[in-house]
Formats: C-alpha cells, structure tokens, sequence
C-alpha cells in the first residue's frame, strides 16, 4: 500500500469512528457558537468590529483545543495505538491521517463560524477566510504531535492546552493580522512559513513521540 | 561534552574550580560594570543593568539550544545520558529566562516608568518561551520514567529552538497591527569600555550558566545512582 494509501486509511477511520459515535464534532460546533454568544456579551457596547475580529480568533483557537483534546482519545480508551504503531506503515502516516481527521472536523466547525461570526457580528472577507484555512493547518499539524505528547502523560487534557497556547501564539498573529491589516498578504505568507516548518518538524519527529 | 561522562572523577573535580572561575568572572564583571564603564550621557545608571539584562539573554537562548542539541543527540544515538543532561540545560535556561523578565522589567520601569511594555519584542518572546519551557516541566513530569519520556522531552526541546525566530518574527509582525511605534535601543553607540564591560560580563553569565548546569547534572547523576543503589539494596 502507498504512504498516502495508508494516510487515506487512517484519515477514514476516525471520520468513520466520528460518524458512528458522534462525540467530538457536536461538542465542537455547539461550543464555538456558545463562545461567539458569549463574546457578545463580553464585548461592550460601543465595542469597534476589529475587536470583534480578534476574538473570533481566541473562539477557534479554543474549540480546535476541545477537538486536539479528543483526537487520541479513541486509540488510548481502546489500547489501539500500539497496534498503529506495530503496523507495516510509515509511523509518520499515523500523525498525517490523524492531522487530516482533525482538520476535517475543524473545516466542518469553520464553514458554521464564520457564517455564524459575519450574522453576529459584521462581514467575514476573503483574507479571514484564507488565514483561517492557512491556521487551520497549522493548528492541526502542531495540535495533533502535541495531543499524542499529552496523551502520553498522566494529567492528558491538562497539559495539552499549556503545551499548545504558546505554540499558538505565532498563528493568531498571523490570522488577526490576516483579518485586519490593509495589507494582509505578509500575514498570509507568514502563516503558509509556519505551516511549512512546523509541518516537516512535526512529520519528522512524531515517530519518536509515539515510540520507545 | 566528552568529559561529563558519568561519575569520572575528572569531571567532579572540575566543578568547583568551574564555580570558583565563574564567581570570580562574575564579581569582575559587576566591577567592570559599576566602576569602570563611563555614565550613559541618556539615560545615566539604569543603563548599566544593560550589562547583565543582555548577557542573561544571550546565556539563556544558549542554554535552550544547547537542550535542543542534547535533545537531538538522544533522538539520534538513542543515549539515555543526553535526557539528563538535555533537561539540566532547559533547566537552567528557563532560570535565566526568568532572570531575563526580571531585569527587563527593572529596566523598562527605570527607562519609559512601566513595569511591562509590550512593544520590547525581546521582552515578549521571553514571556512566550518562559510559557513554552513552563509547559516543558509540567509535560515531562507528567509522564513516566523511561525512553518514552526521553523522546517525547527532546522533541519538545526541539520544537522551542524553531519557535524562538518564528516567534520573533510574529512578534515584529504583531506590531504592526498592535503598536504601530517601536522604542529603538540602539540609540548610542557603545564605546570601546562599554563593550569590553559588556563582553566580560557576557564570559561571566556563561561561565556562570556552564558551572551550574554541570553541579546540577552532578547532583541529579548523584541522586539517580543512589536510587539504583537502594533499589539493589531492598
């Protein structure tokens, strides 16, 4: 079987898993329209629309956490992942096909965001649009090495958003300015750089986060 | 690092002749700093913490990538002796990050009366790697003892030395968006005096940094074969 063969495999099985318990996905859609509810309220009157386009931010950062927080959780409830990893496929196809899982999950939650963020709250314009889809990949390539980190670990949940946040730092500069610069072609080449380093760092370590 | 392989009598030995060199290094430096560097025309004896605020700096990004380095021998060499002393490096560079925020602060309050000011983009990705190293020790401690810590702990080190100038350039970038105004610091140039100061005080901080990490590899190593000592033992 080939190495995107193998991806496609691993990819299918957690939509498939998805599709069958419905856990993550609700939860994630509910949570980010709750958060953008809340912001509203948190957001005081007079309040200008680049606030506003911040904040959207600090909602996706937060539900793609809820999301990275689940992404092990069917391999390590069931003892599965040492399975993967005895299995004749590239130990990196593991991390890619769940990365393209996840991505999944957090385009879906997207395409009910941003409609929901330009009722709420004003216009949604193409570069948000591009910088969201540019972070999107970011998040998931870096959340997802960091989630089988924190799955190996005894706190889990506890430790993922410590070890993520300030990885994330870099993508929401990237998206807000992206969002509110008049130029934000130097935003989007910034997020598509860290998209192509964190990618090839985390497709050439995640063999050793996963075994001994 | 050939000489730190564990328990020679060699490298027990060097240590306090280390700490002796970096104590001595150190009270030059402050010498130098108080006594022989001339009086900024600007901003008169605030600037003089300059002389430590940046050596700790550079020390301390030293120190990270030194981890990452160990960090990297372990994932290469499969060595369970470079974990130990990976760890002691991202140890002590998250102390003189700390030691970085502290001196920072002192000195943005004596130079523009602010305790924090988030346009000293070295200042902010210092905050962010003290969060990312922070995060470090609450992962490693949260996981059992053995390979698979080792591994999981170095490429995390890994990952801190590829944020440092992906941070840096976010930071520069955030500006733009956040503060539309940068302080400059390189304002005056430095003399002749001032940047002999600044590069003893820069010897004394590493020298400084290399003493302690190798009495705190000394002491961890010591502890480590006193549990297997005990474990023969019962």
């Amino acid at each position: 079987m080939s190495y995107l063969g193998d991806v496609a495999t691993l990819a299918r099985k957690d939509l498939r898993l998805e599709l069958r318990a419905r856990d993550t996905l609700p939860a994630m859609l509910l949570f980010v329209v709750s958060t953008l509810v809340v912001f509203h309220f948190a957001l005081p009157e007079g309040a200008d629309e680049v606030a506003a386009q911040g904040l959207l931010w600090v909602a996706l950062v937060f539900t793609a956490l809820l999301g990275l927080a689940r992404a092990w959780a069917p391999e390590r409830e069931s003892g599965a992942l040492e399975g993967l990893v005895l299995a004749p496929c590239d130990r990196s196809a593991i991390w890619l096909g769940k990365a393209a899982a996840v991505f999944a999950f957090l385009s879906a939650v997207e395409l009910v965001a941003l409609p929901a963020f330009a009722l709420f709250f004003g216009s949604v314009d193409a570069a948000t649009v591009a910088g969201v889809v540019l972070a999107s990949i970011g998040i998931c390539a870096v959340g997802t090495l960091l989630a089988a980190m924190a799955a190996a670990s005894r706190t889990r949940e506890l430790v993922l958003p410590l070890l993520f946040l300030p990885l994330a730092i870099p993508l929401v500069v990237g998206g807000v300015g992206a969002s509110v610069s008049s130029e934000p072609a130097r935003y989007l080449a910034f997020l598509a750089l860290y998209d192509a380093i964190f990618s090839i760092l985390c497709w050439a370590s995640f063999e050793y986060v996963v075994s001994e | 690092m050939s000489t730190s392989s564990p328990s020679s009598s060699t490298s027990k030995s060097a240590v306090p002749a280390l700490a002796a060199l970096a104590a001595a290094l150190v009270g030059i430096a402050i010498a130098f700093a108080f006594y022989v560097a001339p009086e900024d025309a600007d901003q008169g004896i605030s600037q003089r913490i300059f002389y430590f605020h940046v050596p700790i700096a550079l020390t301390a990004y030293a120190c990270f990538a030194w981890g990452a380095v160990k960090g990297l021998l372990l994932l290469w060499r499969k060595d369970e002796r470079y974990d130990l002393e990976s760890y002691v490096a991202i140890h002590q560079g998250t102390i003189f990050g700390s030691l970085t925020l502290l001196t920072g602060s002192i000195w943005a309050k004596a130079s523009w009366g602010h305790w924090w000011l988030w346009s000293e983009n070295q200042l902010v990705l210092f905050l962010v790697l003290f969060l990312f190293y922070s995060a470090y020790f609450m992962l490693r401690f949260s996981i059992e003892e053995g390979p698979r810590r080792a591994n999981i702990s170095a490429v995390y080190a890994l990952f801190g030395v590829v944020l440092i100038p992906v941070s840096f350039l976010a930071i520069r970038l955030a500006e733009n968006i956040i503060h539309p105004t940068v302080f400059t610091r390189d304002g005056p140039q430095m003399s002749g005096v001032m940047f002999l100061t600044f590069c003893i005080a820069w010897l004394a901080m590493s020298v400084l940094a290399y003493a302690l990490y190798r009495l705190e590899l000394l002491g961890k190593r010591l502890d480590s074969n006193l549990r297997e000592l005990r474990e023969l033992l019962t």
